[in-house]
């Protein structure tokens, strides 16, 4: 009754890097979630390493690749600081939020006003949570392995 | 009460049918001249309107299986396919969902009618704690079902329920992971999941008509309680099951069908939810995900608690106690005909439970009179354990009864110096 | 106990304090209207059912699918009265997605999808092939399938009927309407993603109805409460029928539950 290997298949997604400039998000399907691919500037990680953790409304990391009750440094929201991997399911009901919308500069969820920062951390709206780091692993310095 | 046989094969053919299956003989003796005690009342024909709505899902379902498609992409349009193109679809499916939700009415009055009457009490509590594995049965067989229409509330409930059992990772790390992974045969609720539901679906409720079987077995050893809640003492207290109770049943059962009826044709979508009439989509969850009203006591006590893995705990503790009530309950008189404290405490309990249902209704922030609705929740969990496992066994032993009639046949047939029933 | 008090207390100060508190943007219930099928005996009126899909073909089509739908149902009984003739003359209006043909075709030469007219055993063929290109073609928002829609949300009918007709309304002080969105205090959060569809003779009705925007909603929410539940009439005539067979067989069983204990007593 565990996942069948076409299931298993599909669980894993490649994502090439090189063509997403600078600035850029790119947004591909994974396990069938909505996938953000964002190619960050040093402006907008700056921004999210200024930020106490003590400030976030959800101080925990939310990341596949930690422990559960890693903090939600913009560290450990990433592997590389340019790259932020994330599943893009606002933590509040499920809608795929809008980046470089809301007051942050990360995502704004149209559907009931959830903000994420540039380390798609919740700061401001109904969503309990951060958005989720899948696991992923760098296969090379522009191509990565989400699952 | 189980004793010698009294069937006497007429024919020839009887004789040699009974020489080597002897079926005829154990209709006759079950459902022909056994002794039932003369008081039953209507809160007694539960039992057979329950078999009577097994056989109606099964019936139904299995025409309902022969038009709908278990596939995550087909099921939706599978069922609609069903309501509008297959020929009285729309009476089958409606009858079948409907029949669900007469099913659990039905099992809730069957339940309740035992807690009355102390029928689970000795000698019948191995029929009590069989009919609480049917009732565990039947919660899953109506979950699984719920999911096949592939709604969006057959999805996000699924995902709800399913994800729960992630919470056993805070017992022993990734076991609860590795265990909805297992379940789900996937990442998440997907195909995989639909298609195992749909095999599960189809074979539980054969598995409940066998427990069923055990449950009706078990009863016919010591025979059915009776609202005196007093044991059959000499012949003249029963009454043979044919015709006196085949005649009633049939009754009250035609009653049963006429309610099923007018909720089947003139409000088919009554006990339904309008967010399970747009096709499942991962990406968008409803405002306020509910399971049908039958489960919402227990939806209520789940989310009544803040933490994850107490709320599963008080979830399984919830019908894991039903288990224990004929120990629980220490009280000598079975009827709470006879029981005044007790009584009082049952009918409490029976409001607990309709309180619990409505606040499963509602979302997680509702607000009545000015309190949060989850607090009204808690206090009503709280109720539902204190029932079992305090008030039972405390007021048992502390209630003084009312003085029980010498006999059933003196209750009914009212002969002097018997001391009246209620 | 402190850990409830105090942030009961502190919330309770800042409710007091704030000059302009949070608006209840809870929809408003749906409009008091009559249906022809409302109550056990209501029946779907023929003409509001026609006029109903007149304004679906001829407005709401252009966004909104009708994907369980099909040709055939429109000459069924219990619904819109159209004969089979009829019922073909309107499919064979639709174009529809040919199958290959005898070269493995399915593009034209210049890349368009080849098509062929519809036959009653289609279903009515969506405005946009995905979703992706409906959204690109309504500012991001997502046209609901309108088959089950007056299933599919609280109010049915009703709802249907005072969402088209809730526009053109004033928002109350202190409601901004997001950018893109339209003002529609019968929709939850009272910002809808639809611009205003019906506007009064957006169709000429055939019979000579006066098409006023209230009975151009009424009849589409007629029609569209038939495409959810097409049975309806059949539902409740077979309902009807039943009952009244169940109270007669309910009689003679009560009347042999009496005469079989009579003898008990």
């Amino acid at each position: 009754m565990n996942p069948s290997a076409a299931v298993l298949a599909m669980s894993s997604t490649e994502v090439d890097l090189a063509p997403v400039a600078v600035g850029q998000q790119v947004v591909v399907k994974w396990r069938g979630h909505p996938l953000f691919v964002r190619h960050r500037t040093p402006k907008e990680i700056a921004e999210a390493k200024a930020v106490a953790v003590s400030d976030l409304p959800d101080p925990v990391a939310r990341n596949a690749n930690l422990p559960d009750n890693a903090p939600a440094t913009d560290a450990n929201r990433e592997i590389k600081p340019e790259w932020l991997i994330l599943v893009g399911v606002c933590t509040h009901l499920g809608c795929t939020p809008t980046a470089f919308e809301g007051d942050y500069g990360g995502w704004l969820c149209h559907c009931h006003g959830s903000q994420y920062d540039t380390a798609g951390r919740i700061r401001k709206g109904p969503a309990p949570q951060n958005l989720a780091v899948p696991p992923h692993s760098f296969l090379s310095n522009t191509r990565i392995k989400v699952g | 009460m189980s004793g010698q046989s009294t069937y006497t094969p007429k024919s020839g053919l009887e004789k040699w049918i009974d020489q080597r299956l002897p079926l005829p003989r154990l209709m006759h003796d079950t459902m022909t001249t056994f002794p039932t005690p003369r008081n039953l009342n209507i809160w007694y024909t539960f039992g057979g309107i329950l078999t009577f709505c097994l056989g109606v899902q099964i019936i139904t379902g299995i025409v309902l299986a022969m038009h709908y498609v278990a596939n995550a992409d087909l099921a939706f349009d599978s069922v609609e396919s069903i309501m509008r193109d297959v020929n009285y679809g729309w009476l089958i499916r409606y009858i079948h969902s409907t029949g669900a939700s007469m099913f659990f009415l039905a099992v809730y009055i069957h339940m309740f009618r035992g807690l009355y009457y102390g029928s689970y009490k000795a000698p019948r509590e191995l029929i009590w704690i069989i009919g609480v594995l049917i009732y565990v049965l039947m919660m899953a067989t109506a979950f699984f079902g719920y999911v096949l229409p592939w709604g969006q509330m057959s999805f996000w409930g699924a995902t709800v329920i399913t994800s729960l059992f992630s919470s056993i990772d805070q017992i022993v790390p990734h076991l609860g992971t590795a265990i909805t992974t297992w379940l789900w045969g996937g990442f998440a609720v997907d195909d995989a999941t639909l298609n195992r539901f749909f095999s599960l679906h189809y074979l539980l409720p054969f598995i409940i008509a066998g427990v069923v079987g055990l449950h009706i077995w078990a009863l016919h050893v010591p025979g059915n309680n009776n609202p005196l809640g007093i044991d059959v003492k000499s012949p003249q207290d029963t009454v043979p099951f044919h015709p006196y109770y085949t005649v009633k049943d049939a009754f009250y059962l035609c009653c049963f069908v006429f309610v099923f009826a007018v909720f089947v044709f003139f409000a088919p979508d009554f006990f339904g939810n309008p967010d399970n009439a747009i096709k499942a989509n991962p990406l968008v969850t409803p405002p306020d995900i509910v399971p049908e009203w039958y489960l919402l006591p227990f939806y209520a006590m789940l989310r009544s608690i803040p933490q994850k893995l107490l709320g599963v705990l008080v979830l399984v503790g919830s019908l894991v106690t039903l288990i224990f009530i004929p120990w629980l309950d220490t009280s000598r008189v079975r009827s709470c005909r006879f029981r005044p404290l007790m009584k009082q405490f049952f009918w409490a309990f029976g409001v607990d439970c309709l309180l619990l249902g409505y606040c499963g209704s509602q979302s997680v922030d509702a607000v009545a009179f000015g309190i949060p609705l989850v607090w009204a929740a808690r206090l009503g969990t709280l109720y539902y354990f204190a029932y079992f496992w305090v008030i039972m066994p405390i007021v048992g032993l502390i209630e003084t009864p009312k003085k029980l009639p010498a006999s059933i046949a003196q209750s009914v047939l009212g002969e002097p110096a018997a001391a009246p029933a209620e | 106990m402190m850990r409830i008090v105090f942030p009961l207390g502190l919330a309770m100060g800042l409710l007091a304090s704030a000059p302009t508190l949070a608006l209840d943007t809870t929809r408003l219930p749906e409009k008091d209207v009559q249906f022809s099928f409302d109550g056990p005996f209501g029946t779907y009126d023929q003409a509001a059912l026609q006029r109903g899909f007149q304004v679906y073909k001829e407005v709401c089509s252009a966004c909104h699918s009708l994907d369980h739908v099909a040709f055939h149902d429109l000459d069924e009984p219990g619904g819109l009265g159209f004969t089979e003739a009829q019922a073909k003359a309107i499919a064979a209006g639709y174009k529809i997605p040919a199958d290959p043909n005898d070269k493995g075709d399915i593009v034209d030469d210049k890349g368009n999808r080849l098509t062929r007219p519809g036959i009653l055993a289609d279903k009515f063929p969506p405005p946009y092939p995905n979703e992706e290109a409906a959204r690109a073609n309504n500012d991001g928002n997502l046209p609901p399938d309108l088959s089950m829609v007056v299933k599919a949300r609280e109010g049915g009918a009703h709802y249907v009927y005072s969402i088209v007709t809730g526009f053109h309304m004033t928002p109350p002080k202190g409601f901004t309407v997001t950018s893109g969105k339209y003002y529609n205090p019968y929709f939850e959060g009272w910002n809808i993603g639809m611009p205003p569809p019906l506007v009064a003779n957006a169709v000429t009705y055939s019979d000579g109805t006066k098409a006023t925007v209230e009975q151009e909603a009424h009849d589409v929410a007629t029609f569209l409460t038939w495409a959810s539940d097409p049975k309806m009439e059949e539902r409740k005539r077979i309902g009807f029928g039943a009952l009244v067979f169940l109270v007669a067989l309910a009689g003679l069983l009560f009347m042999s539950y009496r005469k079989v204990w009579a003898d008990l007593h």
